[in-house]
């Protein structure tokens, strides 16, 4: 993650709002976001799973891709930055992209969406100004256009349908990765928790009414920072600067999900992107680590920057996610092994203050998704 | 009740002190997941890391406010890391010393100036 604490803060449009729901705002990706409200984040979190949560992440890059001449060929030129099928989803449809180095490590990951004559774009909040200086000048037939003037809200859980229902009637029949105008709001039926649920795109100036609608919904809490990092970790979801960055490919991400066949060696559109020769050979061979999840055996958490060993004291990976898991009860974490070591079951030990504590290999996610497929 | 600078707070028991972490301590941590405990018999000195704290957020270490030998440990907590939230001035004590002069406790901070400290 980009260190842009530095500088001056820039505050949410719900500000007031977040203040009022008792939010500890913490600086994070140059913005002052709530960490969490007065429950905290374990009841923040659980809440999340039972009911639903709302989130603001207008912090979050929002950009619109539009064509200077066919949108045929800026879905092509996208494509030049990115493994995934530009061309092949359909409109109104969200699909997860990797903006990839000619290294073939990871610059961002990123949402795309067809909205017909163009795409709708929506990055990470720390990347946002490098992704577009990229965009700008990788597809020169291409206008990137920020989006400042909207907010994103999510409200993700099994509440989350019946919440938005009620103020946009007929919501209730999206599927997972659908895409839809209404009027001024866009909404994607998509999140970064595991559940169910929405994320909303909505002018500044309509957000905190929605917001408070929202909230006046049954069940729906706001939830921060916090709780978010802990849903995504259980929903084994990666977080850009962390769990991926320039170093990790899409290959040994365990991303691979989000390079369609098309892109593949003999698909209609192999390669083309930045670092496609390594990205394709380790499609082809396997690469020389695997991001797994990692369950620690015993109570305590293993944190990012942990150290990975076999039993024995060989080095062989590191936590690049990890804490507490409150749905799952337990630590829970993410990171890279080697290839050797990445089996599901594979006991191994990770160092903490000293010790070397045991863990397992895992699949991931650690608490079951529930996606309206 | 007497109160360090790292947010312990210190209470006489007979001739043993028995030591916690105050509820603006456990406020600042947030939900406590995890409370590792010394081995009772372990002789300590003042600022060694003797437990360790690990909340949703972060890992923190309980010092040894003072020189001493831990004489009891809350084996509660290893199960039950939320008590630390939910009393951490009563159920939630740490552990208990044996100190040879009580009266270095005097340098610690009354309820008073504790407040004032965290006010």
């Amino acid at each position: 993650m980009a260190d842009l604490e530095g500088d001056t803060l820039q505050r949410l449009s719900l500000h007031d709002l977040h203040l009022e729901l008792g939010g500890k705002m913490v600086p994070f990706a140059g913005y002052e976001m709530p960490v969490q409200y007065a429950t905290g984040v374990m009841k923040e979190h659980l809440h999340t799973r039972a009911a639903a949560g709302l989130f603001d992440v207008s912090h979050m890059g929002q950009m619109i891709l539009r064509p200077k001449g066919r949108v045929d060929d800026l879905k092509l030129a996208f494509e030049g930055l990115m493994p995934a099928d530009v061309v092949g989803l359909a409109e109104g449809r969200q699909r997860y992209g990797l903006l990839t180095s000619d290294q073939g490590g990871i610059l961002d990951d990123l949402m795309f969406t067809n909205r017909g004559d163009h795409l709708y774009v929506v990055v990470n909040a720390a990347c946002k100004a490098a992704d577009i200086a990229h965009m700008t000048a990788m597809m020169p037939g291409v206008t990137v256009e920020p989006v400042t003037d909207r907010a994103l809200l999510a409200i993700q859980g099994p509440g989350a349908v019946a919440a938005l229902e009620a103020l946009l009637p007929g919501t209730a029949e999206m599927r997972f990765m659908d895409h839809w105008v209404i009027g001024e709001v866009w909404v994607s039926r998509s999140g970064y928790t595991g559940e169910d649920g929405f994320e909303i795109s909505l002018p500044v100036a309509d957000a905190e009414d929605f917001a408070r609608k929202l909230l006046a919904q049954s069940g729906v809490a706001p939830i921060g920072l916090g709780a978010r990092d802990s849903l995504r970790l259980e929903a084994g979801l990666c977080l850009y600067g962390h769990d991926i960055d320039t170093t990790t490919s899409p290959v040994e991400a365990a991303l691979t999900w989000a390079i369609q066949k098309s892109r593949r060696s003999g698909g209609a559109r192999e390669g083309g992107f930045p670092g496609a020769a390594r990205i394709l050979r380790e499609l082809a061979e396997g690469p020389e680590r695997w991001r797994v999840g990692l369950r620690p055996e015993g109570r305590a958490p293993m944190r990012e920057g942990v150290e990975v060993f076999t039993p024995d004291g060989t080095p062989v990976g590191r936590v690049t996610s990890g804490g507490f898991g409150p749905s799952v009860n337990a630590p829970v974490a993410m990171g890279y092994v080697a290839l050797g070591f990445a089996t599901p079951g594979t006991q191994l030990v990770g160092e903490v203050r000293g010790k070397h504590l045991p863990l397992t290999t895992c699949e991931l996610p650690f608490h079951p998704t529930s996606y309206k497929r | 009740m007497k109160y360090t600078k790292d947010h312990e707070w210190l209470r006489i028991e007979g001739n043993l002190v028995v030591v916690g972490i105050t509820e603006h301590a456990a406020t600042q941590l947030g939900d406590v997941v995890f409370v590792e405990l010394p081995e009772t018999e372990t002789v300590v000195a003042e600022g060694d890391e003797v437990c360790v704290i690990e909340s949703v957020k972060a890992a923190s270490d309980i010092l040894a406010p003072v020189d001493g030998k831990i004489v009891a440990v809350n084996d509660k907590l290893v199960d039950t890391p939320a008590l630390v939230n939910e009393d951490p001035t009563g159920a939630a004590w740490f552990f208990k010393m044996r100190l040879d002069d009580l009266s270095v406790l005097d340098q610690f901070m009354d309820e008073d100036e504790y407040q004032d400290l965290i006010g």
